[in-house]
């Protein structure tokens, strides 16, 4: 999307800007090939990377592509778990889960996950949780 | 009264009038009456009003003369409105102390009760501004550390009488019943009784001998509640009533550290006073530009301008830097010792870290222990140049806030490194986290280091250059990025020398940075989690930052650019037992890409290996 934007903007600069017609179309062409590069490359880079696990005392994801993170979270230390669905998960049948501690700096995030594994997961995390007891701090 | 008004008092469950009125019952049976603030605030009050709306008034003032001559009158005006609604919040604020709750009610046309339950409560901050120490007053804030919001969760009291602000803190944090009356005067065993106690009185090398590990002057393991609570540690205390710790009788306080004249050396390089300097410059020239005074009509000032023009180009130089570096400093150190005067720590027997500390606008914050997880030693490069330190407390709900204060979770303002490190290992009762050594992060993070300093400012000079010589950018752009080039380099080496963890007395000790270095001891029972963030170039180098998460302070605590396999095995000491079984290869870390890569199929359970601790 954010190429796509900046792809429009160049055009509609090199349409109104009626001099150097060539600089413009060099850079508008290199945009294009990096929009693509990074279009076709950064999702199969994603998916490979990213990965979650829970266990019964830790919940555990991986996540990034050029920048990657690895973040663990024991189930005793759990806050709160949410699960959203965007207009676009809804069309594809997936959704977010977010589980937060009381540190905030380290929500635990899993992207695109099928609606029953989810469904699964927060069940199991929300089960595992009401066990423990504390403020969790 | 408009509609809107009869409508905020229904929903605020109270007319107008009840304020202040009959005891309310509470679920518990119980009667507790409704307080006011002190009656002085009837002078504050309406003070305040008028200095803040000073501008208007004036404003006022002078629109008013303008137009028909009733200036004076409309302004005159203003002013009683101001002086009534400046009246009218003493008699609209009431305040009570229930079992479980501490409740303000305030405003006029807008009702509200703010509501705060009694064990949510973090802080107490009581601070007394100049007028409020003439008539005998401090302000009262509850933070419940709502760390999320600026303004948000923080209970105002303004103001009451001081001996009453102390039996409320006592009331508060130390949990105990409020005794019997509540008048009672002579009650005041509270820090606000500064009399007592020279600066510099023999705060330190107090702790009962048998303690002391010898050979090391900082004390040795000496658990927080023993050192309250032991007879023998209450002879630094200030307090002469006697000593029943966990009874309702006072609270005795044991000192930990005092204020030296001798640290107000520090002063100086506390760089505080550049704001100071800024702010009076901004206003100098801001009166000379708007009142068109022209500076140099003034005798001595034109002397000097003068004398300054004629000198040579680098003693104007030399002039003009030496001047702001005295400006800077003085400046510096009278904000050191309006702040930090008379400062004191110490601790209560009801597990209460306490400060106090103001020449003439005092502070005291109280900080509940069970909230500490971890303590800072903060050494800004010039400080740490002339070696001082200043601690700053990791507690939960009391989020780092900026400027001198630190938002209330300074611990020791500037002051000898060996002072620092004692307070803090007497504030978190073990030793080691701040003394042990560290260890490196290797040649790996170094290269690291010159690389990133290296490419940021090669970069930068490289495209100031191509500015420069596209788009006519002037030419000291990037000469000046150039030569900055240099500095970084020993800062650069600096950084690493900085860069050092470890795991000692059941701490996390990591230390990062070079122009405020900061060495931070975070409690391992005060770790939620961890995060291991390895970017691009990381990866290629085989390091990693690991990052562990906690509710306190900054959120996170960063080990920089350690070995991936040293970053794993300091994870899984930080909180055995959680890595385990995401662990492939645990017990023989491989150099192989990734290391012990994570187990890494999305099935809960996969792995079912005994969660005992293994090292790596």
């Amino acid at each position: 999307m954010g190429w796509l934007v900046l792809i429009a903007l160049q055009v509609v600069w090199t349409v109104l800007d009626g001099g150097n017609r060539t600089a413009h179309i060099t850079v508008l062409a290199i945009t294009v090939a990096l929009a693509v590069t990074h279009v076709t490359v950064m999702p199969w880079w994603r998916y490979r990377v990213h990965r979650w696990e829970t266990t019964a005392d830790a919940v555990y994801t991986q996540s990034g592509w050029l920048q990657q993170e690895w973040r663990i979270a024991p189930i005793s230390r759990i806050q709160t778990v949410d699960s959203e669905r965007g207009p676009l998960e809804q069309l594809f049948g997936l959704v977010n889960v977010t589980v937060t501690t009381a540190s905030a700096a380290g929500p635990l995030r899993v992207h695109g996950l099928d609606r029953k594994t989810a469904q699964r997961l927060v069940d199991e995390l929300t089960a595992n949780t009401q066990a423990t007891t504390g403020d969790a701090t | 009264m408009t509609a809107m008004d009869d409508t905020t008092d229904a929903l605020g469950g109270e007319p107008a009038d009840a304020v202040g009125g009959g005891p309310v019952a509470e679920p518990g049976g119980e009667l507790v009456q409704w307080r006011r603030l002190s009656r002085r605030m009837l002078v504050i009050h309406p003070f305040q009003e008028v200095v803040r709306s000073a501008p208007a008034l004036i404003g006022l003032l002078f629109a008013g003369s303008t137009q028909g001559g009733h200036g004076h009158l409309w302004s005159l005006a203003g002013l009683g409105i101001m002086l009534l609604i400046g009246t009218l919040r003493w008699f609209t604020t009431t305040y009570r102390v229930t079992p479980q709750y501490v409740q303000v009610r305030k405003g006029l046309l807008r009702r509200q009760v703010l509501t705060v339950p009694r064990d949510r409560i973090r802080t107490v901050d009581v601070t007394s501004h100049v007028l409020h120490r003439l008539l005998g007053l401090s302000r009262v804030e509850v933070g419940t550390g709502r760390s999320d919001r600026k303004d948000g969760g923080t209970l105002k009291l303004d103001a009451l009488h001081t001996h009453e602000v102390d039996r409320l803190r006592d009331e508060l944090l130390h949990r105990r019943p409020a005794p019997a009356s509540a008048a009672a005067a002579s009650v005041a065993p509270g820090p606000v009784a500064l009399d007592s106690v020279a600066p510099g009185s023999a705060a330190l090398g107090t702790v009962a001998p048998g303690s002391v590990v010898p050979g090391s002057v900082a004390s040795g393991p000496v658990a927080p509640g023993s050192v309250a609570g032991s007879p023998h540690a209450g002879a630094t205390a200030t307090s002469e009533m006697d000593v029943h710790p966990g009874t309702a009788g006072p609270m005795t306080e044991v000192e930990l550290t005092a204020l030296r004249p001798a640290w107000i050396r520090f002063g100086p390089f506390t760089l505080s006073g550049v704001v100071t300097v800024g702010v009076l410059a901004g206003f100098i020239s801001r009166i000379v530009s708007e009142g068109n005074v022209d500076l140099l009509s003034i005798g001595p000032v034109r002397q000097v301008v003068d004398s300054f023009n004629q000198g040579a180009l680098w003693l104007r130089i030399t002039g003009s830097v030496a001047t702001l570096v005295i400006f800077v400093a003085i400046a510096s150190t009278l904000g050191y010792v309006l702040a930090f005067w008379r400062f004191r720590l110490t601790r209560t027997t009801g597990g209460t870290l306490h400060v106090t500390r103001g020449l003439i606008t005092t502070r005291a914050t109280t900080l509940e222990e069970r909230r500490l997880r971890g303590i800072e030693v903060s050494e800004p490069l010039l400080l740490r140049a002339v070696g001082g330190a200043r601690l700053i407390a990791v507690a939960t709900g009391l989020r780092v806030g900026l400027g001198a204060q630190r938002g209330g979770s300074m611990l020791l303002p500037p002051a000898p490194l060996a002072e620092a490190q004692n307070v803090a290992a007497r504030v978190i009762g073990v030793s080691e986290p701040l003394t042990a050594d560290l260890l490196p992060h290797g040649p790996a993070a170094l290269r690291r280091r010159f690389t990133r300093a290296l490419a940021v400012w090669g970069t930068l000079t490289a495209a100031l250059l191509a500015l420069s010589y596209w788009a006519g950018f002037p030419a000291w752009t990037w000469q000046t990025a150039l030569v900055l080039t240099v500095p970084a380099m020993p800062l650069a080496a600096d950084r690493y020398r900085s860069l050092g963890h470890t795991i000692s007395g059941g701490h996390l000790v990591t230390r990062w940075g070079s122009v405020v270095r900061r060495r931070v001891a975070l409690d391992r029972d005060g770790i939620i989690g961890w995060n291991l963030r390895r970017s691009f170039f990381q990866r290629r180098a085989g390091l990693a930052t690991l990052t562990a998460t906690t509710a306190a302070g900054r959120q996170g605590y960063s080990v920089w650019d350690v070995d991936l396999a040293e970053a794993l095995r300091t994870a899984d000491q930080g909180i055995p037992g959680l890595l385990t079984p995401f662990l492939v290869s645990a017990g023989q870390p491989s150099e192989a890409a990734g290391g012990p890569a994570p187990a890494s199929l999305p099935m809960p359970a996969q792995v079912e290996g005994p969660l005992a601790h293994r090292d790596a």
